[in-house]
């Protein structure tokens, strides 16, 4: 699905990530987890094509395709989905047209038929439902006078009626209480399939409890620096990221 | 590539309508003087009281000076080196039908987008089409004609019902009112006239396209609408002008009269030509536009939608002098690159419990300039009066501006007088939001705008919706459920 290999990425000439190698395969969920400032976020970004990060070397492949070549719109129509630690806000523009522009957006791409009203309502309803949200939402400005609970939750809900192939979740624990934690991680567990990766980028383990990664990678100083299961964020959850670096060089010496 | 080039490079699509027209014109030499006026009156055959009322205006323009109190910015003008009038040479045969209707006007208006014959004849619009400044065709007049209505242009107007003429002109909007209106009032070339009779409601929305074309050549439109008591007319008024290097004024005046429990709707789409990139060239336009509820229950709306212009200096205003008489002003403007608009509305309560609304969207892009001024006057006699106003700005980079200058006169206790204002920024963060969900930066741009717009577009008439979704070069949001 997603192959990252010797990925090296900039902003204005200072390099954040530093040699980013990642395989992401269909039906698999990983976890980048990381300390503040170590990337995450970046590579969320640069995944999803903002042009404020600068790809110095290195390649990405999705889906066999060249993915740094392609617009960041063309890349949410060939199934790439981010979800933004921080939901930007848009007024005057009602919430259900921003996801029906979305939608009929795919679908286009996709040489099928846009949907109309009717039908769109019909299926966003439904998944309304699985987010626990109020029908009035929908009809709201984006994210505008939202709560930070119903932000990650739009943000979800957006990703459950977009159905990507890859899913990139920037940050979606941060700031929700339990309750709206659970909601979300239903969220996603729902999208759990074997035709689909996704990569949660999280600072806490928290969200791992709910959603049970398959690989978790952490991220320290713009480089994977460890991989392993699960208990890998256990473990970080006890021991902080201190350590981790450490342990990197150490492997590398012993690897040397 | 930064999204603030990105934002650029969308908002500075060049003007689509830049295209001139061959078409030989008959201009009276350049300059103002009583001898130009007698002879503008005299080519138009106008009789005695026209051309005295012609004159009173400019003995008395020449006792004023130009006005400077608005946020624009623009060189003196020389009104000498203006040429005052100038008729398409076709009209001297009259055209009797649009087959009649020289070709190449008939070209440059498909080129425009408004196939006259189509227009007229699908959406059931009565179009009164001036080019530069006589009209040079006239449809569905007759049908109008049996419902006693009256709609041709001004100079007929003037010919064959003088007495209707001559008892509104100028009773809204009076010759010695502001310097661009006496020097309209004295040369005005020729414009729009409208008369519904009593009781009776215009089965169709009257349109007028309005162009200017010949160089050097001011437009000094005049446009008089008459909605007697009971009464209904919409009026769609609509404008673009052809590409060109040296400024140009246009200074039109438009009065509405209302009668008791009449109504009166006007729309305007307006894209004078806006300058170039640089802020060259454009028209300059100075328009005074302004109802009279003169009736009791009588109701006026504007709606405009104002994309063009170097420099727009326009306040349509509705005196609600009758009891209970309603005034509304929607207002879209847009600045882009070196353009300026200083524009509001005048809302002048005088009768008992009547009310106004104002909506005002100011889009600024650009180096654009963006002011919204607004008066709300309540009298002392105007007991019970209501005002809600809300000004809007959105920018689009962080080189325009927005301006509001809000002017609040109450004399009447019990008056209640409400007004909301905020300002937005099209961000790079919400373009990338709504690329990151597939949809491309100009459909982005195109949906936050007319997402910011829709409470306007939603007042103006469905065809004309279509016509300002092309002029802010945008597509109109869909409606959902």
């Amino acid at each position: 699905m997603l192959e990252i290999s010797k990925l090296h990425v900039s902003v204005d000439d200072k390099p954040i990530l530093r040699g980013i190698d990642l395989a992401i395969g269909a039906g698999e969920v990983h976890a980048i987890m990381g300390p503040n400032g170590s990337g995450k976020s970046t590579l969320a970004h640069v995944l999803a094509g903002h042009d404020h990060y600068t790809v110095t070397s290195g390649e990405v492949r999705y889906r066999g395709r060249d993915l740094l070549a392609l617009s960041p719109e063309e890349r949410a129509r060939e199934g790439i989905f981010l979800a933004f630690q921080y939901p930007v806000e848009i007024p005057g523009v009602a919430n259900i047209y921003l996801l029906k522009a979305a939608v009929n957006a795919q679908r286009k791409h996709r040489g099928e038929p846009e949907l109309d009203a009717v039908d769109f309502l019909a299926l966003v309803k439904d998944k309304l439902q699985l987010m626990g949200m109020s029908q009035d939402l929908l009809y709201r400005s984006v994210n505008e006078g939202f709560s930070g609970g119903e932000k990650k939750r739009n943000e979800i809900l957006q990703m459950v009626v977009l159905e990507p192939k890859l899913a990139i979740l920037d940050e979606t624990d941060s700031g929700l209480d339990i309750d709206a934690l659970k909601v979300v991680a239903g969220g996603i567990n729902a999208m759990r399939s074997p035709e689909r990766a996704i990569l949660l980028v999280t600072h806490y383990q928290r969200l791992l409890d709910y959603v049970v990664p398959d690989r978790v990678h952490v991220l320290a100083q713009g480089r994977i620096a460890l991989s392993g299961g699960r208990e890998l964020a256990q473990e970080l959850e006890m021991r902080g990221y201190g350590w981790v670096e450490a342990e990197a060089a150490n492997r590398r010496k012993g690897g040397a | 590539m930064s999204s603030t080039l990105k934002l650029d490079e969308l908002i500075s699509q060049d003007y689509k309508h830049g295209f001139y027209t061959e078409v030989e014109t008959d201009s009276v030499p350049r300059g103002l003087s009583e001898d130009v006026i007698r002879q503008i009156s005299a080519k138009k055959g106008e009789p005695d009281f026209m051309l005295e009322w012609r004159l009173a205006a400019y003995r008395h323009w020449l006792t004023m000076s130009e006005p400077h109190w608005a946020t624009v910015h623009h060189p003196p003008i020389d009104y000498q080196d203006i040429s005052y009038y100038a008729a398409p040479k076709s009209r001297k045969d009259g055209p009797q039908s649009l087959d009649d209707v020289d070709p190449e006007l008939r070209r440059t208006y498909e080129k425009l987008g408004v196939p006259l014959e189509e227009r007229a004849l699908l959406a059931g619009v009565a179009v009164d089409a001036v080019f530069d400044s006589v009209s040079v065709a006239t449809t569905f007049k007759e049908k109008l004609a049996g419902l006693g209505i009256v709609f041709c242009s001004f100079s007929e107007a003037v010919r064959e019902y003088p007495e209707l003429v001559r008892q509104y002109l100028g009773s809204v909007v009076p010759y010695t009112d502001n310097f661009f209106a006496s020097l309209n009032s004295a040369v005005f070339s020729d414009g729009s006239f409208c008369y519904i009779p009593p009781g009776v409601r215009c089965p169709m929305e009257l349109s007028t396209y309005f162009r200017i074309n010949a160089r050097n050549t001011g437009q000094f439109e005049r446009t008089l609408i008459i909605a007697d008591k009971g009464a209904y007319v919409s009026y769609l008024e609509g404008c673009t002008a052809p590409m060109r290097d040296e400024n140009q004024l246009h200074a039109a005046v438009v009065e509405l009269i209302a009668l008791e429990d009449a109504q009166i709707k006007y729309a305007t789409v307006q894209n004078w030509y806006p300058g170039d990139k640089e802020g060259r060239g454009g028209i300059y336009n100075f328009v005074t536009k302004r109802g009279d509820c003169r009736g009791d229950n009588s109701k006026i709306s504007w709606t405009q939608v104002e994309t063009g212009s170097a420099i727009t200096w326009k306040y349509p205003s509705v005196i609600l002098q009758g009891d209970n008489a309603v005034g509304e002003f929607y207002s879209v403007a847009l600045t882009n690159h070196y353009q300026q608009a200083d524009t509001g509305t005048k809302m002048v309560h005088l009768g008992k419990n009547t009310r106004s609304t104002i909506l005002s969207k100011g889009i600024s892009a650009g180096h654009g300039q963006n002011a919204y001024r607004g008066l709300v006057k309540v009298a002392k006699s105007a007991v019970g009066a209501r005002n809600y106003s809300q000004c809007d700005s959105l920018l689009l980079g962080d080189r325009c501006g927005a301006h509001t200058f809000p002017y609040i006169e109450v004399k009447n206790p019990t008056a209640r007088v409400e007004h909301e204002a905020s300002t937005s920024r099209i961000g790079e963060d919400q373009l990338f939001y709504c690329q990151s969900r597939g949809i491309a930066p100009e459909d982005a741009v195109s949906m936050i705008v007319n997402g910011f717009c829709k409470e306007v577009f939603k007042e103006l008439p469905m065809e004309f919706a279509v016509e300002a979704q092309k002029l802010l070069g945008v597509s109109l949001e869909g409606s959902i459920g």
